[in-house]
């Protein structure tokens, strides 16, 4: 499902004097198929951003109580707003938002603070029968249940039937994340799925990121504040500052542009530090964002080197000989 | 969920706002004191005269202070009509010929009158109250309360344990309505649905949300505790304050406006025709 936004404003509590500007003429297009990062700092809009593509925040016209209002005359028209996420409509009042939830998975941060059952083979099951429109064969929740643990990688027989409250905390994550790909969404939106992880967990995360995004969900947006993390996993991204969209750029972008993300105050992956640093000292090197990447180039820039000056014998050397 | 607020602080500079909380929590029972002494009107009426200088003297919009008594409408209504049907008066309404008495109901004109006399004091206790929750932080408050409470501590009552108890528990209400609003989100997410279907549905709908909530307040208390613990907290009787409370002209000309309003109040009932 393609995830179009245009012009998208949001405001938290508005008309008080607690309204906040959350979004600002937000314009976002995400394609099928992408893995899609979004970065930004606490308070740009990234989270409000993301709890609008499954209709947890809904903007004004899409709540039941909205009436439109008559423009004022004279009034500078603003441009129209639109959010599409695949066929939903999420400006629309009459949206099936809860059938567009069981489309767009969303895993908040700490996901794991979310079980609540008395096992692990109902927590997971907990969406799936809430988004059955009848109730549902036990062997079908079964099998469903079976897959997504088996998928974030846990033995289905050895962990059904145990309390989510006696796993670690790694497990008890990777249960959350089950309980919310077993409805087999299209989208899923991650909300920092790697906070507090030791580098082992995160770099485990990852990889079933990519399975996840290979064989079960067609697009994968995630929320992240580890820039080297996005840049070596994510086609594009979205830098959020000050409630908008500042740039959408490939991890190749990203690389080069570090002037623009020093400015937001947002972190460089480590590749570009260390490229940044070498430009100070007048050395250029052009690469993607990844370690291996930069490695590549710096070896083929180091290796050209040797080729421009050839060995020469050190005075004095043959002297002693 | 958010726009639950719990105590309902103004933050404005004024003088109200900058009298003792202890002056102020006992001036506020004197004040009830006040109002239940009068046994007329007269009194009433200062004691409204006292109540619109607290409102004046507070720089809160008077639209906050009536805020609160929204909340305790029912209440006033409630007690109203049951004093405009039962009050035991001697002259019947006529309206039209028609004596407004049916089987046990009798409306009498002293009925009405006790009727507002009665509506006239719910509503200057709950304005009173609303001033005092407005010009106080809940945390002054506590530390008024347990300076005041301070003769329990001779029998031996842990009078500063149960402030402290009260002081986190408003603390925490924020973080757990922030805490509520992240865990239903990540349910409804899962499909949950709050709003709809009977009351069994409704409450079962709860349990997804109350059992993390619960899990994450032991965790936070747990987290608190340690950290305390870790800063020798021990709460013992040589702990000093770091803001202490501190008596000044202002909350002497409140204590005395105190003073002048209950022996006005008194001397009304004595001296002037009643009106009931």
């Amino acid at each position: 499902m393609r995830i179009r936004a245009e012009h998208l404003n949001y405001t938290y509590n508005p008309g008080t004097e607690f309204a906040v500007q959350a979004l600002k003429d937000v314009s976002l297009t995400i394609e099928e198929g992408e893995f899609f990062g979004v970065v930004g700092h606490t308070g740009s809009g990234k989270s409000t951003f993301i709890q609008h593509l499954n209709g947890l925040i809904l903007q004004p016209s899409a709540q039941k109580k909205y009436k439109p209002k008559k423009p004022k005359k004279g009034a500078p028209v603003p441009p129209p707003s639109l959010l599409h996420v695949g066929d939903f409509d999420l400006l629309d009042k009459k949206t099936d938002f809860r059938a567009l939830r069981a489309k767009v998975g969303m895993v908040f941060q700490y996901p794991e603070h979310q079980l609540f059952a008395e096992t692990v083979f109902d927590d997971v099951a907990f969406g799936l029968k809430n988004f059955a429109k009848e109730p549902l064969k036990g062997e079908t929740v079964e099998r469903a249940v079976k897959d997504a643990l088996e998928t974030v990688g846990l033995d289905y027989a050895a962990i059904k039937d145990r309390s989510p409250f006696d796993l670690s905390g790694g497990q008890k994550r990777r249960v959350a994340i089950a309980g919310v790909i077993v409805t087999r969404p299209e989208v899923l939106v991650l909300d920092e799925p790697a906070a507090g992880l030791d580098p082992l967990g995160k770099r485990e995360l990852m990889s079933l990121l990519h399975r996840l995004h290979a064989d079960w969900c067609k697009t994968v947006v995630f929320v992240s504040h580890d820039m080297d993390e996005v840049a070596q996993n994510c086609s594009r991204v979205a830098v959020f500052a000050d409630g908008g969209v500042k740039y959408t750029l490939t991890p190749r972008e990203l690389f080069s542009r570090f002037g623009d993300l020093e400015e937001l105050g947002l972190e460089l992956p480590a590749a570009a530090k260390v490229a940044r640093l070498l430009h100070e000292k007048g050395i250029d090197i052009e690469s993607d964002c990844t370690p291996d990447g930069f490695a590549d180039a710096a070896a083929a820039y180091l290796s050209s080197l040797r080729k421009e000056t050839p060995a020469q014998p050190r005075d004095g050397e043959g002297g002693q000989a | 969920m958010k726009d639950v607020t719990f105590g309902q602080y103004y933050p404005v500079d004024s003088f109200v706002h900058k009298c003792d909380p202890r002056m102020k929590i006992l001036f506020l029972i004197g004040y009830l004191v006040a109002v239940f002494l009068s046994a007329d009107f007269y009194g009433l009426a200062a004691c409204a005269a006292v109540l619109v200088l607290c409102v004046a003297f507070s720089r809160v919009p008077v639209k906050s202070v009536l805020r609160s008594v929204k909340g305790v409408l029912f209440l006033i209504v409630f007690t109203a009509i049951l004093n405009l049907l039962f009050y035991r008066g001697e002259t019947t309404v006529v309206i039209a010929d028609v004596p407004l008495r049916w089987w046990i109901f009798n409306i009498t004109v002293e009925g009405i009158r006790f009727m507002i006399f009665v509506m006239c004091r719910i509503f200057m206790l709950v304005m009173i109250s609303a001033v005092l929750t407005l010009t106080t932080t809940p945390v002054s408050l506590t530390d008024g309360l347990e300076s005041l409470l301070t003769p329990l501590k001779w029998i031996r009552v842990p009078v500063h344990a149960l402030a402290l108890i009260m002081s986190i528990a408003l603390r925490m209400i924020p973080t757990l309505m922030d805490e509520i609003e992240r865990i239903m989100n990540a349910q409804r997410a899962r499909g949950a649905d709050f709003s709809h279907g009977g009351p069994v549905k409704r409450v079962k709908a709860i349990i997804p949300v109350l059992v993390p909530l619960l899990l994450s307040a032991l965790r936070r208390a747990e987290e608190l505790g340690d950290a305390m613990e870790a800063r020798c907290y021990t709460g013992s009787r040589t702990r000093t304050r770091y803001k202490k409370l501190t008596f000044t002209w202002r909350d002497l000309l409140l204590a005395l406006l105190l003073a002048a309003l209950i022996a006005g109040v008194v001397l009304m009932n004595v001296y002037l025709p009643p009106i009931l």
